[in-house]
């Protein structure tokens, strides 16, 4: 606890920039895994395809793709954009499926309600589907954050810092107190980022809370 | 694309495949840590896994906790346990049982849920014992989801067993490890190009084995 006192502005530092190396890419992954899961959806034949590419590029172990990224962007080794181009790959990897299964959770006889009362194929896709998909997109959001956050932590291997800095420095200096601080910031910023996802999710959805209350 | 060629001549010198720095000799390091590091994992999960299912007890519990594993982030894990117990094979196989636990109970739970009430209903009715119900109707019924749990940690843990090499251990890690201590790309990029390959190969012999068991069903 003291350790954790003296350092404060060194690990709020780490925590930092470990929250944006999270969060960007599980919106961006957000951004991109809705349309590919609606298409997915929507197109039959092609959508079971890319769902399984999607599993397959999941398979890829994150620590060979962030050496091998680099020589493919063009990008220098430690640049941090490395690591958030990864764990966007991740997040749109699993996004795409819970989407796709989002999208499928939507009863068709309420999207074609919809298009007998005049809605184009826009108007049902972002006003009808989505909003009514959107609880199973939350989840997504929600497990996409969570594995997010814990994987960020191997990005000091490769020179980018952040929280995880405290576990290779931690064993450097065989100083165990860091290392469990490091892991404690980790389940905690896990655990509020988490919470952000839930509270973004009432606002967007009011009608889910009061479903809940009845 | 430069350290990029570089990894695939890195891969193409034959003077890489021999000896204890060799690939063979790391695959084969890579792979004991994973078999090691599951048949642990799945000794604990998926007994409690069927327990869950079975009875529908603690399935709440299960829930948050395989939920609050997910969030450890594994090289905190590893660098811990090597400051308690020293270098050895212990750590990594810690950290990495701790990553293999979520999907194989979640697997197995998800797995017995997903079998129909009335099945089970009608194998007690015709006299089956709790056990039987168990061995001949559920998990044969719930194998392919069990069998995914499988799946899902094996590919978690070959993954992960990379970061192994960190605190000093072998298997295919040593060589993005190394490579990066002395700023060798193209030994990190060959490393990096193995594993990918392990882990696609070995997600494509789950694929065809889950096929031919539904095929068998």
């Amino acid at each position: 606890m003291r350790w954790f006192l003296d350092n404060w502005t060194d690990i709020r530092g780490l925590a930092w920039r470990h929250l944006w190396l999270s969060i960007v890419p599980v919106v961006l992954g957000f951004v991109l895994a809705v349309p590919i899961g609606y298409v997915a959806h929507r197109w039959r034949l092609g959508g079971s395809a890319l769902v399984s590419i999607a599993s397959v590029v999941y398979t890829i172990p994150s620590l060979p793709l962030l050496v091998i990224l680099p020589s493919l962007l063009g990008t220098t080794f430690l640049d941090p954009t490395n690591v958030i181009v990864v764990l966007t790959i991740y997040a749109v990897a699993v996004m795409v499926r819970s989407a796709a299964d989002g999208f499928g959770s939507v009863s068709e006889a309420v999207v074609d309600a919809a298009r007998a009362s005049g809605y184009s194929a826009w108007q049902r896709a972002v006003q009808v589907e989505l909003p009514l998909a959107g609880p199973v997109l939350l989840a997504g959001v929600r497990v996409v954050s969570v594995s997010t956050v814990s994987l960020a932590t191997i990005s000091p291997l490769i020179g980018v810092s952040n929280l995880g800095s405290l576990f290779t420095d931690g064993f450097q200096r065989s100083f165990a107190t860091e290392i469990v601080i490091g892991i404690v910031c980790v389940v905690v910023l896990a655990l509020l980022l988490d919470l952000l996802w839930v509270l973004l999710g009432r606002v967007a959805m009011p009608w889910l809370s009061v479903r809940g209350a009845r | 694309m430069n350290a990029f060629s570089g990894g695939l001549d890195w891969l193409a010198t034959s003077a890489h495949w021999h000896g204890d720095d060799g690939f063979p000799h790391r695959i084969v390091q890579h792979l004991g840590y994973t078999a090691l590091t599951v048949a642990i994992a799945s000794a604990i999960a998926l007994p409690l896994g069927l327990w869950i299912g079975h009875t529908g007890r603690l399935r709440g519990l299960a829930i948050a906790v395989t939920g609050a594993l997910r969030a450890l982030p594994t090289l905190g894990l590893l660098t811990l346990v090597v400051i308690w117990r020293g270098i050895g094979l212990t750590p990594p196989t810690v950290a990495l049982v701790v990553l293999a636990i979520p999907p194989l109970l979640a697997g197995a739970y998800a797995g017995l849920e997903s079998v129909d009430r009335a099945t089970t209903d009608a194998a007690r009715a015709i006299g089956m014992t709790e056990w039987q119900v168990l061995g001949r109707v559920e998990v044969p019924l719930a194998l392919p989801l069990i069998l995914g749990g499988v799946r899902a940690a094996v590919l978690q843990v070959i993954a992960t067993a990379t970061i192994a090499a960190y605190p000093g251990l072998g298997g295919l890690g040593r060589f993005i490890i190394d490579g990066l201590a002395v700023r060798d790309y193209p030994q990190m990029v060959a490393g990096s190009l193995v594993i990918v390959a392990l882990a696609l190969i070995l997600d494509g012999l789950f694929a065809v084995t889950q096929r031919a068991l539904y095929r068998h069903q």
